[in-house]
């Protein structure tokens, strides 16, 4: 089992995400004397009735002040089976991009539902950009049941409004889980109020959710980031290429091609952080030496001869555009970013914007306004090498930047072109 | 196990950076969160030499094993160190010095880390800042945008999606890149453990005239003015941070291996800067109201 899980928290406001992690910690025994201490003098001081364990998250003086998360916190804590990443990302429709950019790259997303009010427009607009962003696992936490008595017909009714909604998505792990972050019933221990409930505790999925076979291990990919020349007397001929491995392996012996230049070249040596490795698999930073000396610079990919990723200028993307300062406009023209390549992009087409919550096509969309999303083709000044982004996360994700402002304005993720389903 | 996958991230940010920006240095303290950064640093450029400078702000409060400590590692790796100095931003007027019992020089640091990134005109500032540390650094994202004055707006920050860091700025604005963002304590001193890392004595178990303040126990140091009832003892004591000695403070401890210090944070229940750190102890959102005028 992976030693790592990175997950998610999203929903609504006031559907308790920052109280939730709060009770992961306390009651993993994961918070800290002096910060518990700190956070019970302030909710005295504020004169609340009970320990607000959402001031462990909620860290700017604004999200204090005005009791609401605006950006992503992460926060990190360990069980004997398990250490955990956990993004606690905002719940208000106007801080959504920093809802996805906590969301990019997590392993599973808690998605919080009030028991009192059932599944709401938030709710269906975190799903939607949680499969949108191919989160491979998500919880559905059904919270507050203290308030609804701890009444199963209560969970069951969110469970059929959610699976009505969900229908039209693609997620591949769904699981409903009855909880109250307050009280503490079933987030870490199994709670006693709800004996019609089988399953086990939020920690115990958490700690056990398989993750291994959520990684791409057939398509070889190394974007090349950096090229290592010592220009040293003692490593005069050296010539390593840096690089995140970005999908499947590789083996020292392998044969390789790089691209553009579809050269072929051999691995000849893997350097790892502490010496020679045999082997590479995804997320591995190494250093790949080449038997052939072939012209390879930052930008340039590794693949298998018979694997290779699509070359392309042109890309049929869902974006989600953040920008607060203009919409995304048709013949606008952005700076992109793919692996380790920047080019340049003009939007030629947009296809349509996708109505989040009803998930209507508009296709009579002109611009994207902030936290839109939209289907749009781009061309680009320069080849790309892309996967669509369900088989390949990194190497089917793009971010767009304005010229003018250096503000990352959108997050893409590419489509098999003229596929014509939202494949959200 | 999960510091393997962080080893491989911060390697891969620290690449990042470099192939990014012009003028990249690393903040080096002598500290363990920055001697852990230059390790990773290192690694990530071998067998190429570091390709870029070390820089150390200097308060002249410091304890004298860890200036000891940066000078040795610099001369053993061949590094390029550059000292900015909280006394010669005193000296030239550019900050006041602090008064009192109880002053530390530990804000004016910020004005001598951005006159320095102004004078080398540094595009990217690498910081060893860990965001389990503190409630606003749980905030931070790891290419962390500064505008002309230095100042990081956290209600404007640049999403940051994927592993796709967007570092393009303007002529004067910078970057603080921090490549062990999601490392923990604990993270750091299994890292020194497996590795081998040298680190400054005093983070290892030994006797040292301290005093208590504020339930701290604070060094006994030409730099520190101690109040009439502030005596001092001898105490077997470690440090679990190193900042300057006027607000750091050290814990009992017997540890006197990375071994021994790996178990007893495993079991820790004071955050290291809730147990250490009078600076942090200012003010709810003392932390956050120093980063946006540009502080590490």
């Amino acid at each position: 089992m992976s030693g790592l899980l990175k997950f998610a928290t999203v929903g609504s406001v006031d559907d308790g995400k920052s109280t939730l992690i709060g009770r992961l910690l306390l009651d993993s025994k994961n918070i800290f004397d002096d910060q518990l201490s700190h956070i019970e003098d302030v909710s005295r001081r504020r004169g609340s009735e009970f320990t607000d364990l959402a001031l462990l998250t909620d860290g700017l003086r604004a999200e204090r002040e005005q009791g609401i998360t605006i950006d992503v916190a992460y926060r990190y804590f360990a069980t004997p089976r398990r250490s955990f990443v956990i993004a606690d990302c905002p719940g208000h429709v106007q801080y959504t991009r920093n809802m996805v950019t906590g969301t990019s790259t997590v392993d599973l997303a808690l998605v919080l539902v009030d028991a009192r009010h059932g599944v709401v427009e938030q709710t269906r607009r975190h799903t939607v950009l949680t499969s949108l962003l191919g989160v491979p696992h998500l919880v559905i936490c059904v919270n507050k049941m203290d308030l609804v008595g701890h009444d199963e017909a209560a969970f069951q009714r969110v469970i059929d409004e959610f699976t009505a909604f969900a229908a039209k998505l693609e997620l591949r792990d769904v699981t409903f889980i009855p909880i109250s972050a307050l009280a503490g019933d079933n987030v870490v221990d199994r709670s006693d109020h709800m004996p019609w409930y089988q399953g086990g505790s939020l920690l115990h999925h958490l700690e056990t959710v398989y993750t291994a076979s959520d990684h791409n291990l057939i398509d070889t990919r190394f974007p090349v980031q950096y090229v290592i020349r010592p220009h040293t007397t003692e490593h005069h001929d050296y010539r390593g290429y840096a690089g995140t491995v970005a999908g499947g392996a590789l083996r020292v012996g392998d044969d390789v091609v790089v691209l553009p230049s579809g050269l072929p070249a051999t691995v000849a040596a893997i350097d790892g952080f502490d010496g020679p490795v045999t082997e590479a698999v995804e997320g591995d930073a190494v250093v790949v030496r080449l038997a052939e000396h072939v012209d390879i610079s930052r930008g340039d990919m590794l693949c298998r001869p018979h694997n290779r990723p699509t070359i392309t200028q042109d890309l049929d993307a869902m974006i989600c555009w953040m920008d607060d300062q203009a919409p995304l406009r048709v013949r606008g023209m952005y700076a992109l970013r793919h692996t380790t390549r920047q080019v340049r992009a003009m939007v030629t087409d947009l296809q349509y914007e996708l109505d989040i919550t009803s998930l209507h096509r508009n296709r009579d969309a002109t611009s994207l306004g902030l936290n839109a999303i939209g289907r749009v083709t781009l061309r680009t000044t320069a080849p790309l090498f892309v996967d669509d982004y369900t088989r390949n996360r990194t190497t089917g994700s793009f971010i767009l930047v304005d010229e003018a402002t250096n503000a990352t304005v959108a997050a893409g993720m590419i489509r098999p072109r003229g596929e014509g389903t939202h494949g959200a | 196990m999960a510091s393997r996958s962080l080893i491989h991230e911060s390697i891969g940010i620290l690449r990042e950076a470099v192939a990014q920006f012009e003028r990249p240095v690393l903040l080096f303290s002598g500290g363990k969160d920055s001697v852990v950064m230059l390790h990773l640093a290192m690694a990530a450029f071998r067998p190429a030499p570091l390709p870029f400078p070390v820089m150390h702000i200097d308060t002249g409060h410091n304890l004298p094993e860890v200036i000891e400590f940066r000078d040795r590692v610099v001369a053993q790796h061949g590094l390029r160190l550059e000292v900015a100095s909280v006394q010669a931003s005193i000296d030239t007027g550019r900050v006041a010095d602090v008064q009192g019992p109880r002053s530390s020089r530990n804000t004016l640091q910020t004005v001598t880390l951005l006159d320095a990134i102004a004078e080398y005109r540094f595009d990217c500032v690498f910081g060893g800042a860990r965001r389990d540390e503190e409630r606003a650094r749980a905030k931070e994202r790891v290419f962390s945008h500064r505008d002309e004055f230095g100042q990081w707006d956290p209600k404007q920050q640049r999403p940051e999606l994927w592993g796709l860091y967007n570092g393009r700025h303007h002529r004067g604005e910078h970057f603080r890149v921090f490549p062990l963002s999601n490392w923990t304590e604990l993270d750091i001193w299994r890292f020194v453990r497996d590795h081998g890392i040298e680190l400054p004595s005093i983070y290892f178990a030994h006797s040292r005239q301290v005093f208590r303040r504020d339930g701290m126990l604070m060094a006994v140091s030409p730099f520190v003015e101690q109040a009439d009832d502030e005596h001092a003892f001898e105490a077997t004591v470690r440090f679990r941070t190193v900042g300057d000695a006027t607000c750091t403070a050290a814990i009992e401890s017997t540890a006197s291996t990375p071994d021994e210090v790996v178990d007893e944070t495993a079991v820790a229940r004071i955050t290291e800067r809730g147990a250490t750190r009078a600076d942090d102890r200012i003010s709810e959102a003392g932390m956050e109201d120093r980063k946006r005028t540009g502080y590490f």
